[in-house]
């Protein structure tokens, strides 16, 4: 069998006197797409952050292609999108271009220059996210579904095998979340990007998804998506904390 | 004035020096501006008071350091000062901003002991705090066009980790990038071109030159590129403008400097307004 892309190994963290994540075990192979689903502060981006090496784990360890955190230096594998409204500086003077070019700067190194043909490669990214129009656009004038979809060619463009998104919908028009999924069960499917997602909102499991993970501090269910659409909504309820209601987006996508 | 500049050694010096500082002055200021950091520059200006007072103090009691230069105990308490914010705002995480009044009362307190020290205020001091149009030295301008060097090679090697940095600081980290000591660089070389500023525009208005121009810049421009290279062209027009009339009117280029920034800076905005109700096409 071949090794995991990632593979969380008894992951716990702690901040201060609150447990966090406890005794995590989660394997993402290639080509998965997984949502990691919860309720707001059962751990998700604590979890997103231990994987990318922003935090340490109080205890466990999680091995990035089959090597720990610290040794993994080809980070350009990992594209990574943040929440929008947590990070990035609205007010900032750049152009699409400028900001998916800068997904570029670990690939490239430290003391080396873009290449020539940079603006070929930003094309490319932004095409593949339905984006290219926009290339000369300030990132600020554009919407909040267009600016993650800008970070996502960001991410795209050093080429990585997996894509990890923090509620990549935050701030985005529901008309606009239904083909931002398309688009990445397309980027899944065309060019077998393995994605991990996070996300509080059940809603946005759509059938594009092909593993789910309800975590809740805990790691409750790890499998396939269609076993989890077998689950009744009180087994759901029952560790979510409040109801629960399933909705169906990839089939609204198709009509 | 163009004659005097090249019959005067004083006139080249603060026109030389007040060029270089008109372009690394503005061309760093705009990954200050854009990663928040304005009141940093300022905190940094107050410390450099105090270097500067504390070598006019010692130049006066300490007959060996009579004739030394007070830029580079300016310089030590700058680049000492940058050390220190990015060590406080460690210690307060989530009052990151208290660092700016701490370093920036430290430096005015220092600065007053030394002045009282020295016994007053010299016209030696002046020159410090608001600028001076005949006090550059040539060995000032050895200096600033140290710092130059040190800006460009700095900026060169690392534009494209601070563009990273000043725009998405997690992805920054998410990316592996050593975040924290191209940061702590950043200060360093901020530190650098504070002092080597202040002798043309003075200590009081140093961070006034890495801030206006940006700020105008940035009401008109589309990208990154374009921000940069309008911040350094407003940045010279308003060094050479206000050189010009500081030597004319015998005014403090301190003044004069920031006084035209200020007027480029409204004229931005005034552009912008009438651009965006349609009376200019853009």
């Amino acid at each position: 069998m071949a090794t995991p892309l990632i593979n969380l190994h008894n992951i716990s963290y702690q901040y201060e006197q609150t447990k966090a994540l406890i005794d995590i075990n989660l394997k993402i192979e290639e080509g998965d797409f997984l949502a990691i689903i919860g309720p707001n502060g059962s751990g998700k981006s604590t979890l997103l952050k231990i994987i990318l090496g922003l935090l340490k784990p109080t205890k466990g360890e999680v091995l990035l292609f089959g090597k720990p955190v610290p040794q993994f230096k080809e980070k350009e594998r990992i594209g990574y999108v943040s929440q929008k409204s947590n990070s990035f500086n609205t007010g900032f003077p750049a152009t699409v271009t400028e900001v998916v070019r800068s997904g570029l700067v670990k690939k490239i190194g430290l003391f080396h220059r873009y290449p020539a043909n940079v603006n070929k490669e930003v094309k490319t990214a932004l095409k593949s996210v339905g984006m290219d129009e926009f290339a000369m656009k300030n990132i600020g004038e554009l919407s909040g579904g267009q600016q993650q979809r800008v970070f996502i060619a960001r991410a795209l463009i050093s080429n990585p095998n997996v894509l990890i998104l923090d509620e990549p919908t935050v701030g985005v028009d529901s008309k606009n979340v239904k083909s931002f999924y398309h688009m990445l069960s397309h980027l899944n499917r065309e060019h077998n990007i393995t994605i991990v997602l996070v996300t509080h909102d059940v809603d946005a499991v759509s059938k594009s998804i092909s593993h789910v993970a309800c975590l809740n501090k805990r790691i409750h269910f790890h499998g396939f998506k269609n076993e989890m659409d077998q689950m009744s909504d009180e087994q759901l309820e029952a560790w979510y904390g409040h109801a629960v209601r399933k909705v169906d987006h990839q089939s609204e996508v198709k009509s | 004035m163009i004659e005097s500049i090249f019959q005067y050694e004083f006139l080249q010096n603060a026109f030389s020096s007040g060029l270089i500082i008109g372009f690394i002055a503005p061309l760093l200021g705009v990954f200050i501006v854009v990663r928040r950091l304005s009141l940093i520059a300022d905190a940094l200006s107050h410390v450099t008071l105090a270097g500067i007072a504390g070598s006019l103090y010692l130049s006066q009691s300490v007959g060996a350091l009579a004739s030394l230069n007070p830029l580079y105990l300016g310089i030590v308490a700058s680049v000492t000062g940058s050390l220190f914010i990015e060590r406080l705002r460690r210690l307060y995480k989530h009052y990151e901003e208290l660092a700016i009044p701490i370093i920036m009362s430290a430096g005015l307190g220092f600065g007053a002991i030394f002045i009282s020290l020295a016994e007053g205020f010299s016209s030696d001091l002046f020159g410090y705090l608001f600028g001076s149009v005949s006090a550059v030295s040539r060995q000032d301008l050895w200096i600033v066009i140290g710092i130059a060097v040190i800006v460009i090679v700095f900026l060169s090697l690392f534009f494209k980790e601070l563009f990273v940095l000043s725009f998405d600081e997690e992805y920054a980290k998410a990316s592996g990038l050593p975040a924290k000591w191209i940061h702590v660089l950043f200060m360093i070389v901020t530190a650098l071109v504070i002092a080597g500023s202040m002798r043309i525009v003075g200590i009081l208005l140093v961070s006034s030159l890495m801030t206006l121009p940006v700020a105008a810049a940035m009401r008109i421009s589309k990208s990154f590129k374009q921000s940069i290279f309008l911040s350094v062209l407003f940045g010279e027009l308003a060094v050479i403008i206000g050189l010009i009339s500081a030597f004319y009117l015998n005014l403090a280029p301190g003044g004069t400097i920031v006084v035209t920034s200020i007027i480029i800076l409204l004229l931005t905005i005034l552009s912008k307004k009438l651009e965006s109700k349609g009376v200019v096409s853009g």
